[in-house]
């Protein structure tokens, strides 16, 4: 479907090639970083060329997600300011799972469940990041002891759990609400989209005469 | 060193199960570093350095006896010098080669993300298969002894390989076999473990009354043994470990977290796809648009 004439946007060119390049980065680090944690992943290093390219480029891909998680926290943070609504939301996620989202506060931009998301990564990545810094035997590995990088091995690890738990969340949720995909790969949203999962964010628009994804500024009421 | 492959593996490091294979009657062995007899010529250095090709860099003096300074990518084993004053106020001076304690129980095995990368023979070396290494650094982690070292050259890791390869065709490691005063043994680690129980009867009434053998239980015993005469204070000698032991953070990253981790993320995966199952997708109806363009409508009348 192309888009239709009424179409809302919800992300702007920019966030979604920096939203998609953060998740390239991830997916490489995940599948490269599973390879060198458990056994069962070892056959992954494949993908990269052999254990040693994997080992090699792992740190530079992190290096790259920082950088493009960072563009993603200036874009997006103002909008995963938690709210009380925010708090009824998570209580009442049972009605949520069970798609009545009409029993549930009003959405924003954000539901609780992206917040959380948002937050949890903008933790996660940093740790991840510091901690890999940590053990990059190659530029680093005589910079801290031995027993500060096998803690640092650890809390890396750690981590690295703590994100995939997020990211399984993140994705599911984003195939689980139909058209989020293509928001996210191509920008829009229809009006009906919009008014069913986050109706908050859809009354500003439409009281504001803005077609996304900001309300706009000139016409908010006083 | 490359994989040969003449003997059995009893542990592959990243596997989760051994294969098994048809050999047997394999005896373990032992190198048994009487600390006692050594004079600190560096004659094992050389040798090792001469049988392994190693040309470590040239290095600045710094000011000890040690040359190099410490054990590195081209220098498998290294004499470490320790001026100690005992309690009668005499200096004795502890001269330790220094390298790989080939433990029954290896922490570098342990930490190692990369199958095969290390192995542990059925007569107990511990080598490590250039081949399949990666670089990670993860084995200088596991290491009780601080033992390994990462070349920046060829990004592998690199330590004493007890002369796998000599071993394999039935020669002593190179150490052992140039040792003038017969500080190095080498044998089962049964027949080194009685000639080190005299050795330290002898040294006991020499007035050494602490003397004896270093095989510490804490990794499970190990193939490179020192007779030591104050085996009540290792770290007497360059600092040795008193009780060396694989650092409990590597075994809740290996014990603990690995199945926690596989565990979470499946039932994750699993839950996920259960509740897709179940539920089906969110969709958005025709009476969603239908509010929605109502909303707009009463918006642009406004």
């Amino acid at each position: 479907m192309s888009r239709p004439k009424d179409a809302i946007t919800r992300y702007k060119t920019v966030s979604r090639l920096n939203h998609w390049l953060t998740g390239l980065c991830f997916v490489l680090l995940m599948l490269s970083g599973l390879a060198m944690f458990h056994p069962y992943f070892s056959w992954l290093s494949f993908l990269f060329g052999s254990g040693q390219w994997m080992r090699a480029i792992h740190p530079w891909i992190g290096c790259l997600m920082i950088a493009s998680f960072l563009g993603l926290f200036i874009q997006f943070w103002h909008h995963n300011v938690w709210e009380r609504r925010d708090t009824e939301w998570v209580k009442n996620i049972d009605k949520v799972l069970a798609k009545k989202e009409d029993e549930v506060p009003e959405v924003g931009r954000n539901n609780a469940g992206q917040k959380g998301v948002f937050w949890a990564m903008a933790l996660l990545v940093p740790v991840l990041f510091l901690s890999g810094l940590v053990i990059w035997e190659y530029y680093f590995g005589h910079a801290t002891s031995i027993e500060a990088q096998r803690v640092a091995l650890l809390i890396h690890s750690a981590a690295a759990i703590g994100a995939i738990l997020v990211w399984i969340v993140h994705v599911y949720a984003a195939l689980w609400v139909k058209y989020s995909m293509r928001a996210m790969i191509r920008g829009w949203v229809t009006p009906g989209w919009a008014w069913k999962h986050h109706r908050a964010w859809f009354r500003e628009l439409v009281d504001t005469g803005s077609r996304g994804p900001e309300p706009n500024p000139r016409n908010r009421a006083p | 060193m490359a994989d040969l492959q003449s003997q059995n593996y009893i542990r592959r490091s990243a596997t989760t199960m051994t294969p098994p294979t048809t050999r047997s009657n394999v005896e373990e062995v032992a190198k048994l570093i009487d600390v006692s007899r050594c004079i600190g010529c560096k004659a094992c250095q050389s040798a090792c350095m001469e049988w392994n090709d190693l040309r470590p860099e040239m290095e600045e003096f710094q000011g000890a006896y040690e040359n190099p300074h410490d054990l590195n990518p081209g220098v498998w084993t290294l004499m470490r010098f320790a001026e100690y004053e005992n309690d009668h106020g005499d200096l004795e001076w502890l001269i330790r080669k220094d390298g790989c304690m080939h433990c029954e129980d290896p922490g570098c095995l342990k930490a190692c993300p990369a199958p095969g990368a290390i192995v542990q023979y059925a007569n107990g070396i511990v080598d490590f298969i250039s081949d399949a290494c990666i670089g990670c650094g993860y084995c200088i982690k596991g290491c009780p002894f601080n033992i390994p070292r990462v070349s920046e050259k060829d990004h592998k890791s690199y330590k004493c390989t007890l002369c796998s390869d000599r071993v394999a065709v039935g020669l002593e490691p190179a150490c052992v076999k140039t040792c003038p005063t017969g500080a190095i043994m080498f044998g089962t680690k049964a027949d080194m473990k009685d000639w080190a129980e005299e050795r330290i009867e002898e040294l006991k009434e020499r007035g050494f009354e602490n003397a004896g053998l270093y095989d510490p239980a804490e990794v499970g015993g190990t193939h490179v043994m020192y007779v030591l005469h104050h085996r009540d204070k290792p770290s007497l000698y360059s600092g040795l470990p008193d009780k060396p032991h694989i650092s409990a953070v590597i075994g809740l990253w290996k014990h603990v977290l690995k199945p926690v981790a596989l565990a979470g993320i499946a039932f994750a995966a699993l839950g996920a796809f259960v509740h897709g199952i179940v539920s089906g997708p969110m969709e958005v109806e025709e009476e969603d648009e239908a509010e929605a363009r109502k909303e707009m409508e009463r918006r642009a009348k406004s």
